[in-house]
């Protein structure tokens, strides 16, 4: 193992002709061991730039107009508010975990001090101006010109030093992570890239380089706090306080900083400044749209490779599956690996959306993932095959609700029923828009990257239910349910049942009475975590019956694993996925599953011995008749 | 509705030594519980698009099967992809993967070969 040592004496001896130069060519504050820092700052802002530039002009047309409306608005505001929560205290990630919060924290917010003192410090040290680098290479710089008169230096220098210790704790946590995830709430993390990896390396030395630096800088002139004070002592004691190895130090620390900076824009770290424009564009109301845009390369960086969202998916936790998750989805689109690697990566996800719930940087995976699988189905998905809907024709029901049970409610004719009883117990009249034909909404379409022809499904339903001129629409299955709401346009209400039932109690309409059973309530993903519908079925289920608490509720609940977004998955690796999920509504012991989506309840229907019921089913069970 | 009726069938010849050809073995290849299926028409029975039209998936099925391809591409495009037939196939096929790769058999676009079960690390 000689080369550790020929590394040392190349950068050594490249410290004395450094110092040789200096002494030559005498110009203060400045050193040539800067170089490498400057080119790094240099390159990272030509690199940002030019492709920050690229991306705001792919923007599409839609994305465009919501910027160029609400630019001039307050909307900034709330951005500032939340880069600075999200991209500097890591608030998101501090919830999910303290140590990991602390860990990001540290670097993010313990960096960004660092820099902001450090050229506080300087500013204030010489009041003439002076080079950039002189802020960040301070410690060495300041025996170049005469500070006396800097009457806050113990205190800065304190300050300093306490950063220092802070960012360094955080670095040691990371080092940790890497070892042992789990104290960090982390069972697995990412494989990354080799670039990732360089980049992470290039950052893991700056900061020991930087206390080295400074330590060897302070055993020769004796400055520094209350930390490089006592490392500079004992430096000195060792007897490795000479001027060459300082230059080397610094040279290091500056090589680090100037590999990173170069790497950044090519790499993970991208992700620091690429939160900001995200978070500031979110907040004037761009959203995704279903073509890769410049929004989406956006979303693409900011994606800082956490893997958190490994750790939920359902893929993972039950299949053992690890190569699709939305890190390396996004992944792969970066490297431009779609053509290899399109099927595994992009097809095999149950669109459950356990990842976007998790996610600290609120990424829409899942429609990102709708974009690579419109793309890869753009050959086969054609126009025209639904010429059968012509003839279907819309029932005049002005004043009624229109009732929508959806394709599957079609296989729980129990769901139907009792919405039907539900309708009439209320005496609300309501056309029963597919009792005896489907037509199906065309989200099942959509999420399979069928673009146009779930286009046209969207179209006939649009014309059947503003031709029909209904006053609302209920829909009884949650897939529908979050088409109608988010891709149709449509200017009715369109409600759930859960919620319909939920607004037939609260106004006095329909009475209920609380029977003895008790109840685990499933939230399905569509509903749940797509719509923000958590609380309108507990209610419900809470005047009625007894609702128990399970472990994964709400956002966090388990998908039932016969959702319809994945196509691969054969039915064994199905029912391993709806076990997983049974079992957590399972162990507090229910007489009863609820759940509130006809496709949940059939896949739970198919294993059990406990009874599993809609929503509807209970309520309609439960109706006292004035 | 469809209109029920007798009807006089076209005479057919199967030549069964075109039955399985490159087209059959990539669908399988796809879709391994295509070749689970036993013919019950559960799926047809369900069909969302079968309420309005003479779409039958178990017949398509069966055509392919037959190497008798002439006009199944314009019969799948009907399809809604609305998985009903999924939940009631008592075989575990997965018709919706089948559905979607036959379109693609048949027209000839190449699928991306994927790893299905387990996964590398």
């Amino acid at each position: 193992m000689k080369w550790p040592f020929v590394v040392f004496a190349i950068l050594y001896w490249l410290g004395v002709v450094g110092l040789m130069v200096k002494w030559v060519f005498f110009e203060p504050l400045f050193s040539v061991f800067v170089l490498p820092f400057m080119l790094g700052v240099i390159l990272l802002l030509f690199f940002s730039i030019v492709k920050y530039w690229r991306w705001i002009n792919s923007f599409d047309k839609l994305q465009r107009a919501i910027i160029r409306k609400n630019i001039w608005s307050w909307r900034f505001l709330p951005a500032i508010w939340e880069a600075f929560r999200e991209g500097l205290l890591h608030w998101r990630i501090t919830k999910k975990n303290l140590l990991l919060g602390y860990m990001h924290r540290s670097l993010a917010f313990g960096w960004f001090l660092l820099i902001v003192v450090g050229a506080v410090q300087s500013r204030l040290a010489i009041p003439d101006g002076h080079p950039m680098w002189v802020a960040i290479f301070f410690n060495y710089f300041e025996q170049d010109v005469d500070i006396s008169a800097f009457k806050h230096a113990v205190l800065f220098a304190n300050v300093m030093d306490a950063l220092l210790i802070y960012v360094l704790s955080g670095l040691f946590l990371a080092m940790f992570k890497k070892v042992w995830s789990r104290p960090m709430g982390m069972k697995r993390t990412t494989r990354h890239t080799l670039m990732d990896r360089v980049a992470k390396m290039a950052l893991w030395c700056i900061f020991p380089f930087r206390l080295l630096s400074e330590g060897v800088t302070s055993s020769l002139y004796g400055n520094g706090g209350f930390m490089i004070k006592p490392l500079g002592d004992l430096i000195y004691t060792i007897g490795l306080s000479n001027q060459a190895f300082e230059y080397t130090c610094w040279t290091l620390y500056s090589v680090a900083l100037g590999t990173f900076f170069c790497l950044m824009p090519f790499s993970r770290y991208m992700h620091i400044f690429t939160e900001i424009f995200l978070i500031y564009f979110r907040q004037l109301g761009v959203h995704d749209s279903d073509k890769k845009t410049g929004y989406t390369m956006f979303e693409l960086s900011a994606c800082s490779r956490c893997g958190i969202c490994i750790d939920g998916c359902p893929m993972n936790k039950e299949l053992g599956i690890v190569n699709m998750q939305g890190v390396y989805m996004l992944q792969s689109i970066r490297n431009l690996e779609l053509q290899k690697n399109a099927e595994p990566i992009a097809e095999n996800c149950l669109m459950c959306d356990r990842c976007v719930a998790d996610c600290p940087v609120n990424l829409d995976l899942s429609v990102i993932r709708r974009q690579v699988r419109i793309n890869n189905k753009k050959d086969i998905d054609s126009k025209g095959g639904y010429g059968y809907l012509r003839d279907v024709q819309p029932f005049n029901s002005i004043g009624r609700v229109a009732y929508f049970g959806g394709c599957m409610s079609h296989l729980t004719p129990g769901i139907t029923k009792s919405m039907e009883t539900i309708f009439n117990a209320v005496g609300q009249k309501y056309w029963y828009m597919d009792r005896d034909e489907t037509i199906c909404c065309g989200r099942p379409l959509l999420q399979q990257g069928f673009e146009n022809q779930a286009f046209e499904l969207r179209r006939k339903n649009t014309e059947l239910i503003v031709n029909s001129k209904a006053t609302m629409l209920v829909t009884s299955c949650p897939i529908c349910y979050q088409s109608f709401k988010k891709e149709y346009k449509l200017s009715i209400p369109v409600v759930h049942h859960t919620e319909y039932i939920n607004m037939l109690i609260e106004s006095g309409r329909l009475k209920l009475r609380k029977d003895d059973r008790k109840v685990t309530y499933h939230d399905p993903c569509e509903l749940g975590r797509g719509c923000g519908i958590y609380d309108e079925p507990r209610d419900i289920l809470k005047a009625t019956t007894t609702l128990l608490k399970t472990k994964n509720e709400r956002e966090h609940s388990l998908c039932c694993g016969f959702n319809l977004g994945n196509p691969l998955l054969d039915i064994e690796q199905q029912t391993e996925i709806r076990n997983a999920s049974r079992e957590n509504l399972l162990a507090p012991e229910p007489d009863l599953i609820a759940t509130a989506c006809p496709m949940c309840k059939k896949a739970f229907m198919r294993a059990d011995n406990v009874p599993v019921k809609d929503i509807a089913e209970i309520v309609a069970e439960n109706i006292i008749k004035s | 509705m469809k209109k029920f009726g007798f009807v006089i069938s076209q005479g057919r010849q199967l030549n069964f030594d075109e039955m399985h050809n490159e087209k059959v073995e990539k669908l399988l290849e796809l879709v391994p519980s295509y070749r689970l299926c036993i013919g019950c028409g559960g799926c047809t029975a369900a069909c969302s698009a079968a309420g309005f039209t003479d779409y039958n998936i178990r017949k398509i099925h069966t055509s392919f099967f037959r190497a008798q391809y002439e006009g199944l591409d314009e019969q799948l495009k009907r399809c809604m992809l609305c998985g009903k037939c999924l939940l009631v196939c008592p075989r575990g096929v997965n018709t919706r993967s089948l559905i979607i790769n036959m379109r693609r058999v048949l027209a000839n676009v190449q699928p991306n070969t994927f790893v299905r079960k387990g996964a590398e690390e």
